[in-house]
Formats: structure tokens, C-alpha cells, sequence
């Protein structure tokens, strides 16, 4: 009871959320960019919130049923049918054995999330089945899902014609606000550098993937003077290799931010300034090359705030689900 | 040696031990790193020794980032009086130096690097005042490495090569950082070389190339049989200049199933190797070619 993928998309992978305990070795969580998207689908078709679904980016797949299932898709705003009939995003449909669902193009946003009941029913590769083409763990012989190929689902029913309200359908703005914790190498950068990274406005690069978010036209960031500390290379942006925060931003050269994201290396040698607080990584996963972004300076406090709204976003979808 | 913490986001908390590279780092963030696996603190998901610093992921609704930040630093002690030695392993890595498809790649990101004019190999080896690139590549091989972080991407081992400082070989990273880098390039970055375990982005200068996969998903690889990763922070390795012949022989070998790295156990001591690093290193070759 399988998917037949009719078209794969662009680029459209397996996710869960992810594989925890093995940065260490290099091999980075991944899962969901959109973690709250993928909860918000799973839980429209009745799945464990951390289920596998496909996340497709830009464009999306068309896949065949050959069972019933109950199907739904959040996050980015992309057109959907079933046999060519509209289909509502944010709520969930049933589609029937033999029906296909294809999509249209993208509006605003990245990224979908394809949820099936019963949910994704790969194998499993470390405990997760996202994929992670650079590791080749997961997924489809732990590459994205290609035409041809025929996806095991758990089966099942769930409820059609649930929605997720309006207000708790979460997004980037445009231009997007992205928080930003001051710290990890931070002192590397001149008090007038700290500042222009906040006060300029920076767009997403065509460089732009699961590793990470590439942005550029801001000001080139000036580093503090001093003698390079053996062991790290002399360019004022290196450092002895050290290991790299999911969402931590490093500026090679002092030139173009990278935002490092679910599928990161996880370490390096080049200078961090901070990290995206974890509230607003889901929303880079949404973000498209040239939109705008501001990143905004938050402190702790502020971050474990953002936190907690992000969770009581996901509760509030709870409870209108019950 | 001054230990400075700060935070990565809400998630995250980044000790580290040293600015500069040394051995010493190493071992204390290795010790520390370890007392706070063992401490088992409520709320850490994972725990990644670095060179010279290492990282702590945790769940900030299970334990307040500030409440994590002072159980992490009551640890600090307890790397300060532990043991730098350990019981390890000596592997000897065949390298093919200025093979055809590093040379490509280099060739193909000069736009990103400091001397668009040369390949990495020429500018690594005149930035470090050696006449000639065999010369360099000389200096590169003749003397072992100490595996002092495994990451990156899958499995990727960074080292540390075991001479005194002022014979440290130190180049920057790209300007910019590549995207791609071919399977099994042997790296450059800082006084860091490193195996770039599988095909991706990358900002290390580029010497060489190896037939020996270190990381194998599949777990076909005859000698990766047990887990994928084939490094662990702490192995020595030698690197052994090949040609062309002997890397493809080697990388049938591999195909076919019957290739085994040369392996040696050893035990390593901090102090005795900063006695007496020519002995210590005399030693650990005779343990690699007795294997």
C-alpha cells in the first residue's frame, strides 16, 4: 500500500525529527526544517506528531495512492489537488486508492509537508527515517525521493476536513525577523561591526539548503585586531576548529552570514557571532532566495519566551484538534 | 590555558578550553566533556568534544540554560586533574598527493581562494617557507597525527600533527567556503590536515587524496563492519605517500573486500611525549610497521 511517485519535485526528502546523538561523529539531527509544520500535518491525519512525512521545497511532488489514506499539507502556501480538484492547505482530505495528488506552483514560503496517515514506512537508518543525502542515511537509499520510486506508508484512516485555524498557521513575515542570541565568538566583531549585522538588511542567497541559509547584502563585518591564536589560520574569521550550534551564524571572511540548520556540520573553523534562537529555526526552513530578512537581537529571557509561544502555537493546534 | 563559556542560542552551551590549539586542550576538553556525560544532567541530548573546546545540546524546558551553565562549570575541576594518556590505535592512511580530481576541484574554486594563481598545494608551501611543494609534502607525511576531533560531516577526522609548535604546518581556510570537495580529499585548515569522509562543501585547502573510506553507511566496507564511522577522537595515523598504481590497486582491494588498514594498538602519554617527541613518535612507527 504503497506511494508511486509520479514526479518527484525538486528536491523532496523524507523527514522526521530527526536523529539526535550523533553530532559528534558529524552526523547532524536533520529532520523537518518546519518542525511545526510537520507536527501540524501529522496531527491533522491523526499521526505521532513525529511521524515521517515528505518535505518538498519549491516544487511539489506528484505521487499515486494505491490505498485510501488520509492526507495533509502545511507550511509553505502552494496550490494542491486530487485528480486535479482543489484541495484546502491546513486541512486534511482523504485521498482514495488510484487518486493522485499533484501541486501547483509555490505562492510564499519554501517548503511543504506531506503528511499520510499511518505515516512514512521506510527503514529507519539511526533511529530515524530523515533522510541525509550527504551521510546517504535515510530516505530512499538515503538520497531524495526520485521518480519510480515506491514509498511503504503505515496505513490507516484518519479524519478528514480537520483544520488547523487561521492565526496558528505559522510563517515568516517578509521581511522576515529572524532573533538572534549574541554569543559563541561574538567579541570577534568590532562594536560598530555587532551593530550593522543587526541594523542592515540582509537577503537569502541562491545558496540556500538544509545545511544552511546563506544571506547577503549587509555590511562587511570588521573583526577586533588581534594576533591569530596558533592553530587556527590567519584570517581574522578563523578559529581553532571547534564545534558549530544548530542555528549558529558564521560569517567567513566577515562577508556572507551562514545560518547553519538541520543538516549541519557540526563543527569548523570559522567564527560564530550567536545563534537563531530554536523558536524561529522553523520559520528559515520557509524562507526563499532574495526574501528579506532583519535579524533581530534577543537575550535569554527573550529567547525562553519565543520558546514557549512557539509550544503554546503547537498546544493551542492541539487542543482545537481534540 | 583560560576556559571561557557562552551560550549557542537557547540550546546550547560552548566551553572553550583554549583559544590556541595544544595537546593540553585537547585532553582537558576530552576529560571534561566526558565528567559531563557522566554527570548525567537532566535535559542534555548530546555532547560534542572539539579540538580544543567542546559543546553541550540540551533541552532548555527540562533545565534552565542558567542552572545547565553553572552545573557545567562545577565540572571544570575534574578536567584539571585527570590523566592525559589513554590506550589507542596507529593507522596507516595511504595518500596519493596531487591527484587529478583534487586538482580539479581546486582549479575549479580558485575564485575563493587567497592566491588564485597557485593551487593549495604551492600556497601552503611557500607560506610555510618551504622551498619546493615535495618538500612540503614531505614535511606533511614524516611525522604522525593525533585524531583531536571527529565531525564536520560524517565521520570526518580532523589531526593534529605530533612535532614541536614551530614545526607545525599552518594554512588559512578558503576564503569562502567551497561547495563541493571530492570523496576522501585529504585537507588542510588552520595547523588542522582532516579526511573529508564523503563528497560536499568544504573550506580546507586541498593536498591529496585517499582510496580508503573512512564512513560507510552500508557497513560493506570489510573493516567498517561494526559501525560506520571508522575514527574516534584520540587514533594516530600516519599518512603513507602513494602513486597512482598503488592507490587503484588499493582501491580494488577495498571493492573487493580484502583490503585491511595497517593497525597498531598503542598507548599514548601526554607527558612522555612532551619529554621526548622524536622517541615517542620512533615508537609508535615501530608498533605500526611490527602490525
Amino acid at each position: 500500500m504503497p506511494l508511486k511517485i509520479i514526479k518527484p519535485g525538486l528536491s523532496t526528502t523524507i523527514q522526521d525529527l530527526g536523529r539526535p546523538g550523533y553530532f559528534h561523529l558529524g552526523i547532524p539531527i536533520g529532520g523537518a526544517m518546519d518542525r511545526y509544520a510537520l507536527r501540524a500535518a501529522n496531527m491533522l491525519v491523526g499521526n505521532d506528531e513525529g511521524a515521517a512525512g515528505l518535505e518538498a521545497v519549491f516544487m511539489g511532488p506528484e505521487i499515486e495512492f494505491t490505498e485510501d489514506a488520509t492526507v495533509a499539507v502545511c507550511g509553505a502556501d502552494m496550490p494542491m489537488m486530487v485528480d486535479g480538484e482543489a484541495v484546502e492547505p491546513w486541512t486534511s482530505f482523504d485521498v482514495k486508492s488510484g487518486q493522485t495528488l499533484s501541486f501547483g506552483f509555490l505562492k510564499t514560503g519554501a517548503r511543504i509537508y506531506i503528511a499520510v496517515s499511518g505515516g512514512i514506512a521506510t527503514p529507519p537508518d539511526l533511529g530515524s527515517r530523515s533522510t541525509y543525502p550527504i551521510g546517504s542515511l535515510g530516505g530512499v537509499e538515503g538520497r531524495p525521493i526520485a521518480e519510480g520510486d515506491v514509498i511503504p506508508i503505515g496505513g490507516g484512516a484518519g479524519k478528514a476536513g480537520r483544520s488547523v485555524p487561521a492565526e496558528l498557521r505559522r510563517g515568516p513575515g517578509n521581511p522576515a525577523q529572524l532573533r538572534v542570541l549574541p554569543g559563541l565568538y561574538w567579541n570577534r566583531l568590532t562594536d560598530a561591526a555587532g551593530e550593522g549585522f543587526f541594523e542592515d538588511t540582509w537577503t537569502v542567497a541562491p545558496e540556500a539548503d538544509r545545511m544552511g541559509y546563506r544571506f547577503r547584502g549587509g555590511r562587511h563585518l570588521e573583526f577586533v585586531d588581534r594576533e591569530q591564536p596558533f592553530g587556527a589560520g590567519a584570517d581574522p574569521s578563523n578559529i581553532v576548529d571547534g564545534c558549530y550550534s544548530y542555528g549558529s551564524i558564521q560569517v567567513p571572511g566577515g562577508t556572507e552570514p551562514i545560518v547553519l540548520h538541520r543538516d549541519a556540520v557540526s563543527g569548523g573553523g570559522y567564527f560564530t557571532l550567536g545563534a537563531i534562537i530554536s523558536a524561529d529555526m522553523d520559520l528559515i526552513g520557509q524562507l526563499q532566495p532574495n526574501t528579506p530578512v532583519n535579524f533581530v537581537k534577543v537575550d535569554m529571557e527573550q529567547s525562553l519566551a519565543a520558546r514557549a509561544e512557539r509550544k503554546a502555537g503547537l498546544q493551542k493546534i492541539r487542543d482545537a484538534l481534540a | 590555558m583560560k576556559t571561557r563559556y557562552t551560550f549557542g542560542g537557547d540550546e546550547h552551551i560552548y566551553v572553550e578550553m583554549d583559544e590556541e590549539m595544544s595537546l593540553d586542550a585537547f585532553f582537558k576538553s576530552l576529560s571534561m566533556s566526558n565528567a559531563v556525560r557522566d554527570a548525567d544532567i537532566p535535559g542534555v541530548t548530546e555532547i560534542c568534544p572539539a579540538n580544543a573546546s567542546f559543546q553541550v545540546k540540551f533541552d532548555p524546558d527540562v533545565t534552565h540554560p542558567d542552572e545547565m551553565l553553572r552545573r557545567v562549570q562545577e565540572l571544570e575541576h575534574k578536567a584539571e586533574s585527570a590523566e592525559k594518556r589513554m590506550t589507542t590505535r596507529i593507522i596507516e592512511i595511504p595518500v596519493y598527493y596531487q591527484d587529478p580530481w583534487t586538482h580539479d576541484c581546486v582549479m575549479r574554486f580558485r575564485e575563493r581562494h587567497q592566491d588564485p594563481e597557485g593551487t593549495d598545494l604551492s600556497y601552503a608551501a611557500r607560506i610555510n617557507g618551504y622551498d619546493s611543494v615535495e618538500a612540503f609534502i614531505e614535511a606533511h607525511h614524516s611525522q604522525p597525527w593525533f585524531v583531536s576531533m571527529v565531525g564536520f560531516v560524517a565521520g570526518l577526522p580532523f589531526l593534529y600533527q605530533l612535532v614541536d609548535r614551530d614545526k607545525q604546518l599552518e594554512v588559512p581556510k578558503y576564503l569562502s567556503p567551497r561547495t563541493d570537495t571530492p570523496k576522501h580529499t585529504v585537507g588542510y585548515g588552520g595547523c588542522f590536515s582532516c579526511i573529508y569522509s564523503v563528497r560536499g562543501a568544504g573550506g580546507y585547502q586541498m593536498f591529496g587524496i585517499t582510496p580508503m573510506p573512512i564512513y560507510d553507511p552500508e557497513q560493506k566496507t570489510s573493516y567498517l563492519k561494526d559501525f560506520m564511522v571508522f575514527f574516534r577522537p584520540g587514533d594516530i595515523v600516519k599518512w603513507k605517500p602513494i602513486d597512482r598504481a598503488e592507490y587503484d590497486r588499493i582501491e580494488a582491494a577495498v571493492a573487493d573486500g580484502s583490503y585491511a588498514p595497517r593497525i597498531a594498538e598503542v598507548d599514548f602519554d601526554l607527558e612522555a611525549f612532551n619529554a621526548d617527541m622524536e622517541g615517542t613518535n620512533a615508537k609508535l612507527m615501530e608498533a605500526l610497521n611490527a602490525a
